[in-house]
């Protein structure tokens, strides 16, 4: 890809890269109601297409169809900006992804910290967009979504500064290159520090509260808050929304298996390349679907409890002896 | 601190038993059906509007002698019987049997009287209709209909 003239690398990665947002929030949503369909023993879509795949196609039409109504004494702005700012954040951080060997994007040397700078923006248009609808339950619920995200940023960042340590790089394409195979997946305890498989439950457990998925979707509790933040938004507001949301769990599986389980690197060592990425990626996406559809929702108290009490204090003890392994051998 | 421990690992515990749980519940068969395609065999005892019985042996087609019974034990009066006794012949022949359903309370007093064994509860449960001349039925040209 590097002999083509930047401009057309950058225009197919956009491309590229909006395409996969939009499939993903597709493939994800159908995903997402078989999943709930068979965990309670029904079948889920069927009628649109052969399995109701095409079930979220008629979804999106069914949302870009409907009128945008600005609520009265809604923030104009902020309103409008919201869903925006949300889909461009779960966009952007595709951009450090690799895909593949040489299938990234911008294959910069601060790639994960990046990712956690724009990620983070997020939790922004949350706030953006409940306080500007003009709706107490969006307040509230974007309160809640901030609190959440503050207490999970910082396990989530203590684990990360862990496996930067043990890979001793930033760049993600470099993380992925040293996990050649199964044994050197950064999953495993020998590879760096004894307690790695708690780092991936502790980030993996971040990642879908970041991401406010069940049982951490306090943001859109829906029996006490209406929808949450998105209450005031229909059609196309809120399906940006929805888009942002599964573009972020996407990110935020993507990330685990880079991080932990190789990403595009194949466990026996054949033909590496974007399809072991995006099978690792959506098995982490089914066990998402399949937490959210098995556990009711924690209270706001657990929640904090969960962070502050367990997650911070186990990634603090996973980095100091993290970093005394690495100083010892 | 011991008991920090103790509640961390018991509490994964139990989130795993209940992940284990809905896994096993989505591998097994669904129960539901898919309703317009495919339905669920009604109860043998599940009463919808009455029905005259197909009998082959009888010559008029049903086993009703047009006494009468069902339509004086009849509460909500929702059961018009229309017989005539042809020239020459000894037995009364049935020529109309109007069930008005609108009315009806499915008490079962008419099955349940007839001395001939003649109706039986249907099994149709899929009543739909715009007017009340919907649901008045004609159960002789019914019973017609299935014999054939």
């Amino acid at each position: 890809m590097s002999e083509l003239p930047e401009i057309f690398r950058v225009l197919a990665f956009v491309g590229g890269i909006m395409a996969l947002v939009g499939l993903n929030a597709a493939f994800s949503v159908w995903l997402e109601r078989k999943v709930a369909g068979h965990i309670q023993r029904r079948i889920g879509p069927k009628e649109v297409g052969p399995f109701g795949i095409f079930q979220s196609l008629a979804d999106g039409i069914k949302l870009m169809s409907k009128q945008l109504v600005v609520p009265a004494k809604a923030d104009p702005v902020l309103y409008r900006l919201a869903p925006a700012l949300t889909m461009i954040t779960a966009v952007m951080v595709f951009v450090v992804i690799p895909f593949g060997p040489a299938l990234v994007a911008r294959d910069i040397n601060i790639g994960l910290l990046l990712i956690f700078a724009i990620a983070s923006v997020n939790v922004l248009a949350l706030l953006m967009g409940g306080w500007g609808s003009n709706n107490k339950y969006a307040v509230i619920s974007a309160t809640r979504a901030v609190s959440q995200n503050v207490a999970y940023e910082v396990p989530m960042l203590i684990t990360v500064v862990t496996m930067v340590m043990i890979a001793g790089s930033m760049n993600l394409n470099t993380i992925v290159g040293q996990q050649q195979n199964l044994l050197q997946w950064y999953i495993f305890p020998w590879n760096g520090s004894l307690l790695l498989p708690v780092s991936f439950l502790i980030f993996f457990v971040c990642a879908m509260a970041e991401t406010n998925r069940a049982p951490f979707d306090l943001g859109e509790a829906e029996s006490e808050l209406v929808a949450g933040f998105h209450t005031e938004y229909g059609g196309m507001g809120f399906g940006l929304f929805f888009l942002g949301e599964y573009g972020h769990v996407f990110v935020g599986c993507a990330l685990a298996s880079i991080l932990f389980l190789g990403g595009w690197q194949c466990p026996f060592g054949w033909l590496p390349g974007i399809h072991w990425l995006l099978l690792k990626t959506y098995l982490l996406v089914f066990v998402v679907m399949w937490v959210r559809w098995t556990y009711p929702r924690t209270t706001l108290y657990g929640l904090l409890n969960l962070s502050w009490k367990v997650l911070v204090p186990f990634s603090l003890a996973i980095l100091v002896l993290t970093a005394a392994m690495l100083k010892v051998f | 601190m011991s008991g920090y421990f103790r509640e961390v690992y018991d509490g994964c515990k139990s989130l795993l038993v209940g992940l284990g749980i809905t896994f096993r519940y989505m591998i097994q068969p669904v129960v539901t059906l898919q309703y317009p395609r495919q339905a669920v065999k009604m109860a043998p005892r599940y009463r919808g509007h009455i029905d005259l019985i197909p009998d082959a042996e009888a010559e008029s087609g049903n086993k009703c002698i047009a006494c009468g019974m069902c339509q004086r034990n009849c509460p909500s009066g929702c059961i018009t019987l229309k017989s005539e006794k042809p020239e020459g012949a000894k037995k009364k022949v049935l020529t109309g049997y109007r069930l008005d359903f609108t009315k009806c309370s499915l008490c079962g007093l008419c099955v349940e009287s007839c001395p001939t064994n003649a109706l039986d509860f249907s099994k149709e449960y899929n009543l739909a209709g715009l007017q009340a001349e919907n649901f008045v039925f004609d159960l002789l040209k019914r019973c017609e209909e299935r014999r054939r």
